[in-house]
């Protein structure tokens, strides 16, 4: 399940909302992650930009990979400006016993950080400046070079 | 006509080109000297898959994004 919000994500709603959806579902295990902007380096906060088809077809290909251990997977993001202190990003892994969703989570979102088609900005003195140092590029990246 | 996209920080408007290869869509880019540090990090999808190679075909239609280096979270 996929879930993009404009601005800061309301987590404790978030958290609910998929605690009361999945817990009829006799899943053991519900395993998050929950990133909070920092206050770091004079930024006010980020900014995001996403690119919604491609992120929906990698977030299926995870769903496929973790419906194969009977687990599910879970994700909201926020989609422009988010200030310091909030949350722009919530991964979260259902599954029947805790195993499978605490390693899968960790696997989930290191691949979310290096593949999911999504673009940040630091906000500072109001400009979105690209965070182009903390990027990575995808893969095949170049061939039009 | 294939239409071209650039996406995230890549400050340019679509293309509409008549092309039929991501070969021909290098030679059109090549001439804009503002894209050219996007073009070496940037990845390339056709209708929303990636491609790895330029020698994808393209017809009427098919539409072209460029993905500069991501950084969710």
């Amino acid at each position: 399940m996929l879930s993009i919000y404009d601005g800061s994500l309301d987590v404790a709603k978030i958290f609910d909302e998929w605690y009361e959806l999945k817990r009829g579902n006799n899943y053991g295990a519900y395993a998050s992650f929950v990133g909070t902007i920092r206050d770091e380096d004079g930024i006010e906060g980020l900014s995001f930009d996403i690119y919604e088809p491609l992120l929906v077809s990698w977030l299926d290909a995870w769903q496929a990979k973790a419906k194969a251990k009977n687990a599910e997977v879970m994700m909201a993001h926020s989609r422009g400006d988010v200030p310091n202190h909030t949350s722009s990003y919530i991964a979260a892994v259902f599954s029947p016993k805790r195993r499978v969703a605490l390693e899968m989570l960790d696997e989930f979102v290191e691949d979310f950080k290096a593949n999911a088609p999504i673009w940040k900005y630091d906000l500072r003195d109001g400009e979105r400046i690209y965070a182009k140092d903390r990027s990575t590029p995808l893969k095949g990246s170049g061939v039009l070079a | 006509m294939v239409r071209v996209e650039f996406l995230g920080p890549i400050q340019k408007e679509p293309l509409e080109l008549d092309i039929a290869s991501l070969s021909e869509l290098k030679e059109v880019l090549s001439g804009d000297e503002a894209l050219s540090e996007w073009l070496k990090n940037s990845a390339v999808a056709i209708n929303d898959t990636l491609v790895t190679s330029l020698e994808a075909p393209l017809k009427s239609g098919d539409r072209v994004v460029l993905l500069p280096p991501v950084c969710g979270g």
